[in-house]
């Protein structure tokens, strides 16, 4: 048996907690260079490990048989999935992982109000008040989240799902969420388990209808609202426990988590309300991309594509989702290398939600060895369109369309956009005409400086590099 | 630790979080989620914690699950981060990658 050494929340136990929060501190701050963001990962874990080991010696931590199973499980599974997923697949990860977290902090809750109960004696409300909304956001989150994962990993439909009366139902379970915690507040000399596990249950239901009428583009943004959720909940939990290593990392995971969630919403010229109340649901002609009208476009093939970008001065490319799920990185980056060869200039834009979450491209693009150097943000590539030879976009859409510029009525108005249409020429790689994310025609694809490459990305960019060499 | 106390901590730590994630570039975003992510992991103490005074065969199960969940949380979280930051060190040699010959 290990022997306790560590009395909870005293000094040497609390020393230890500010180490690891510290390095928690310390690690996300190097995460903000690309040259110590490594380091910075491992030092972050680091400050878990402590965390971890300081909280297995606290007196009164036992039944090690479960604890022993609990992290044997834990630890398999986790170490499996992020061996096996594919790069393409973080966003969903990111949304399991924030899950289970959730998921735990609402177990938590579960287990320390029984304990309360169990003791029979009065629980105070600076204990009860952090339980319960540990609970309620915890639920929320690890229902919400799931949903989140299963939308990406195309289990359920990434259309907005919408469930008549929607809001009204929200707003219903939502009083009867607080109305139950009141009752449960009030009543702390006896709480009533079967209320709370109402209110566990609410909150879930809760999470499942806030997350299913979000469309798949508003994903991000979503997970990142889930991962500060959690974050709080975990730090509601530390109150709860009078834990200070749960209460700053929950609380800097709940900062971090709002900035992410606000710039992200900001990207796509949305409010956060907006995403959650507002699906792009009134946008014409969603539907299954079997556009009404064919409206007049260029098509291409691989070798003329191949001529227009060989023979050009510079070369611009723009990846979208398109790449990402094609899996065309590496082939695009082919396609780079081939021109690069030829003395064409080549840079790649990346719009700030390209893929799914912002910097995901990049990431992409770094998997298959883009210099960092070419990798150029919207700002700074937007005033060099108009001397860009050929822009080619590949996968991407929504973030293209000019209407965002030029159509004052359309959804995406005001959305900030790579100006590929200020190029000289545009090619445009894509699948079919269908609609983007959210659900609207794209008038660069009619334009008459636009040709169109209709493929997988990855078949047609590796096509198009096999045909610049054959030149 | 007194009610207050925490609430102080609390809002400093908000604090801290907001200056030093502002300055994080764009590129690193998705890093650095999956990386506070793995940071909300450590709510698999309080786990830890409450398993040690489980008492009936639910609170074992309960307890169990979410030191499970938390190191799910915590072990993906950091090993999924680290993978994704692999990507930006620079390699030694870029590799002529897979699918050379792409042709019709």
């Amino acid at each position: 048996m290990i022997e306790a050494v560590l009395k909870p929340g005293g000094d040497a136990a609390t020393a230890l907690y500010i180490v690891a929060f510290s390095l928690f501190i310390l690690g996300v701050k190097r995460g903000t260079h690309p040259t110590t963001a490594k380091q910075g990962n491992l030092v972050a874990a680091f400050g878990m490990a402590v965390a971890v080991v300081t909280t297995l010696l606290l007196d009164g931590v036992g039944n090690w048989g479960l604890i022993a199973l609990g992290l044997g499980i834990g630890t398999a599974v986790g170490v499996t999935a992020s061996v096996r997923v594919k790069m393409t697949e973080m966003p969903q990860m990111v949304a399991l992982y924030n899950g289970v977290g959730g998921g735990a902090v609402a177990l938590i809750a579960w287990s320390e109000i029984r304990h309360g109960i169990s003791l029979g004696e009065t629980i105070p409300l600076d204990t009860l008040i952090p339980v319960l909304f540990a609970a309620v956001v915890g639920s929320v989150s690890f229902w919400g989240s799931n949903i989140a994962f299963a939308k990406l990993q195309d289990l359920i439909p990434t259309r907005p799902l919408a469930v008549p009366g929607q809001q009204a139902i929200n707003v219903v379970l939502l009083i009867g969420i607080l109305v139950a915690c009141t009752d449960i507040a009030i009543n702390n000399d006896d709480p009533s388990q079967a209320i709370f596990i109402a209110v566990l249950l609410a909150a879930g239901l809760l999470g499942n209808l806030v997350v299913l009428p979000i469309g798949g583009a508003d994903m991000p943004v979503v997970i990142s609202l889930l991962n500060a959720f959690t974050g709080l909940s975990a730090a509601a939990a530390g109150f709860a426990l009078d834990n200070v290593a749960l209460i700053v990392a929950g609380t800097l995971v709940g900062s971090s988590g709002t900035i992410l969630t606000m710039e992200m919403a900001t990207a796509m010229n949305r409010s956060v309300a907006n995403v959650l109340f507002a699906g792009f649901g009134g946008a014409p002609a969603g539907g299954a991309g079997g556009s009404t009208e064919e409206r007049p476009h260029v098509s291409i093939g691989a070798q003329d594509a191949a001529i227009k970008l060989a023979y050009a001065d510079s070369v611009v490319i723009v990846p979208g989702y398109g790449l990402a799920v094609a899996q065309a990185q590496h082939a695009i980056k082919e396609v780079g290398d081939e021109l690069e060869k030829r003395g064409v200039t080549v840079n790649y834009a990346i719009h700030p939600v390209a893929g799914r979450m912002p910097g995901h491209m990049n990431v992409l693009l770094a998997e298959a060895d883009v210099p960092y150097e070419q990798l150029k943000e919207m700002e700074e590539i937007n005033p060099e369109m108009p001397r860009t030879d050929v822009a080619v976009v590949v996968g991407a859409n929504d973030v293209t369309n000019p209407a965002a510029k030029n159509d004052p009525n359309s959804p995406i108005a005001g959305m900030p956009i790579i100006e590929v249409d200020q190029a000289q020429q545009v090619i445009v790689i894509k699948r079919s005409l269908s609609p983007g994310f959210a659900g609207i025609d794209n008038d660069l694809f009619y334009e008459s400086n636009t040709s169109m490459l209709f493929d997988d990305a990855k078949k047609a960019a590796a096509d198009i590099a096999a045909e610049i060499q054959n030149l | 630790m007194s009610l207050m106390t925490e609430i102080t901590i609390f809002v400093l730590a908000a604090f801290v979080g907001f200056e030093v994630i502002s300055k994080v570039p764009t590129t690193l975003h998705t890093p650095l989620m999956s990386q506070t992510n793995a940071i909300h992991g450590i709510v698999m103490l309080g786990g830890l914690i409450v398993v040690g005074y489980a008492n009936d065969p639910l609170e074992y199960v309960i307890g169990t699950i979410a030191i499970a969940f938390g190191a799910i949380n915590i072990v993906g979280g950091f090993m999924v981060t680290d993978r994704m930051l692999g990507m930006f060190s620079k390699k030694p040699k870029p590799k002529a990658d897979a699918d050379g010959k792409g042709g019709s």
